[in-house]
């Protein structure tokens, strides 16, 4: 006689009711093994391929414009005869321009040193790295705050008739405060507005003014750094 | 030509190429990821990569295109050397005899400048996107300083080529540029002098700027640029916004 037997045969596939399981493999439920991942790619030849096909793009841009337009040169160096204007290379013309302004330790050390500070800490900051829409919490204090941070900046921008700051400055914080009240039916681009970080706002008000003073510094300063228009610089 | 294609592959396969190239010229992924860790300049990146972040929109491949131009304006920037006397007024003539003697001279210049001005407008292109895909945030912030720091060394390095042509433009906008530097309280004056070696822009000033912008800056930016790229591989990768693992 066999003994009677304590378990039962049956099919399961739950593991916690029938721990002692075996599994029959047939050839069309074999388990799933991975063999490739499709979400990486080898850096040989992958990377280095769109890598070389990005820089000879490039290069040939380049050397297509170094065909047809020449680096400038002007007479040789004359400490006796100054230009006027005398400009600073592209890049550093907003700050040419904040000087216009500005006291040189002002716009000359203390900004360009805050602005620098300012860029190394962006990522050691909590409410840059949360980056939660602006107007999600307390949105009526920071209305508040808003306007008073901006009324003191409008004050101190006026004092030394920086207009080319001030305007684009109103314009955003307009636009920061269009996203602060979406009504139920606002269009998505207001809603858009309304999710944005602050680090986000700071930073495109820094570009937006950054760039507007290098453009009128590179096309709109003539002689004595007067207004002038792009075709009266030369 | 076919010939010449099998040769290389059984070149490939040489005791002398192996000695170069260890990895040898298979066509599996060990072989690619030796490729990789078996050179010391490729071993800075990871040997794979997330797919996603090869797409065009996440980086627009603005880092990539600031080291093309580096690379570009190293090549062009040494060839220029063989032509160029950092003195007064030898500089200057130098320029001239680029334009109307030196074979293709002109052209040679014109890359170097006009990939100066792309490499600072890339470099800015490329901080901003940064910025704007969240990419700086941890564990990656490390690696936005070194960023931060090549931003400052890119705007260095084209500061101080733009006074090595010795012409009108180039001596003013240094003028300007560098009494800028005098206006830090208390030690303006002495910074000044130390970057000039005088008290105005001279032939010391043009000597210093030289000195800076063809070895030591060029230097100092490929140190960094070293560690950035490293740094990509040791926070895991770039940024897409997935998860890093499975
Ligand atoms: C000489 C200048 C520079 C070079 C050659 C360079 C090169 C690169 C390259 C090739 C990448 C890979 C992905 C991409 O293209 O975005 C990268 C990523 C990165 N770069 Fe730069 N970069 C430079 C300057 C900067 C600056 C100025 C910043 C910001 C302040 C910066 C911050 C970063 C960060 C945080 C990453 C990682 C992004 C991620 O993980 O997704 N870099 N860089």
């Amino acid at each position: 006689m066999t003994e009677p037997k304590d378990f039962t045969a049956s099919m399961d596939s739950d593991s916690r009711r029938t721990p002692v399981r075996v599994a029959f493999v047939t050839r069309r439920t074999s388990p799933q093994v991975r063999t490739r991942d499709d979400r990486y790619v080898m850096t040989y030849p992958e990377v280095l391929f769109r890598a070389a096909v990005a820089s000879e793009i490039l290069l040939l841009a380049l050397a297509l414009v170094s065909l047809f337009w020449n680096a400038p040169l002007e007479g040789l160096a004359d400490p006796m005869q100054t230009p006027n204007p005398a400009k600073a290379p592209w890049y550093f013309l907003g700050l040419q321009e904040l000087l216009h302004y500005f006291p040189p330790v002002v716009g000359g050390v203390l900004i360009p040193t805050l602005v620098v500070l300012a860029l190394i800490v962006i990522p050691y900051f909590g409410i840059n790295i949360e980056a939660e829409g602006f107007w999600i919490r307390n949105r009526d204090a920071k209305v508040r705050t808003l306007i008073l941070v901006v009324a003191l900046v409008a004050v101190f921008l006026s004092w030394f008739k920086v207009w080319a700051v001030l305007i684009p400055t109103v314009a955003i914080v307009a636009l920061t405060l269009v996203g602060a009240f979406p009504s139920a039916h606002a269009g998505a681009f207001r809603r858009w507005l309304h999710l944005k970080p602050l680090p986000f706002w700071i930073m495109s008000w820094f570009l937006i003014v950054a760039t507007i003073l290098t453009l009128i510094g590179t096309f709109f300063r003539g002689a004595g750094w007067a207004l002038v228009w792009p075709w009266e610089v030369d | 030509m076919a010939n010449l294609v099998e040769e290389f592959a059984e070149f490939r396969k040489s005791r002398v190429w192996r000695s170069v190239f260890r990895a040898g010229s298979g066509q599996s992924n060990l072989h690619r990821s030796l490729a990789v860790q078996q050179n010391v300049f490729l071993h800075l990146a990871a040997v794979k990569v997330r797919r996603r972040a090869l797409e065009f929109g996440v980086t627009w491949y603005l880092g990539t295109l600031s080291l093309a131009c580096f690379l570009i304006l190293t090549v062009t920037g040494i060839l220029l050397m063989l032509y160029y006397h950092p003195s007064v007024p030898q500089a200057y003539a130098d320029m001239k005899d680029l334009q109307f003697v030196v074979s293709a001279g002109v052209f040679l210049r014109n890359l170097h400048r006009w990939s100066a001005h792309a490499m600072v407008l890339l470099v800015f292109a490329h901080l901003f996107k940064v910025f704007y895909r969240g990419a700086y945030r941890p564990p990656r912030e490390f690696n936005w300083v070194i960023g931060v720091i090549l931003l400052m060394i890119t705007l260095f390095l084209s500061y101080t080529g733009y006074l090595l042509p010795w012409d009108q433009l180039a001596f003013w906008a240094i003028t300007v540029g560098s009494n800028i530097l005098a206006a830090v309280p208390l030690l303006g004056a002495k910074i000044r002098f130390l970057i000039l070696g005088g008290h105005t822009v001279n032939a010391n000033a043009l000597l210093r700027f030289y000195v800076l912008h063809c070895v030591i800056l060029p230097l100092i930016a490929a140190l960094f640029v070293a560690v950035h790229f490293w740094r990509i591989r040791k926070d895991g990768g770039l940024y897409t916004g997935e998860k890093s693992d499975d």
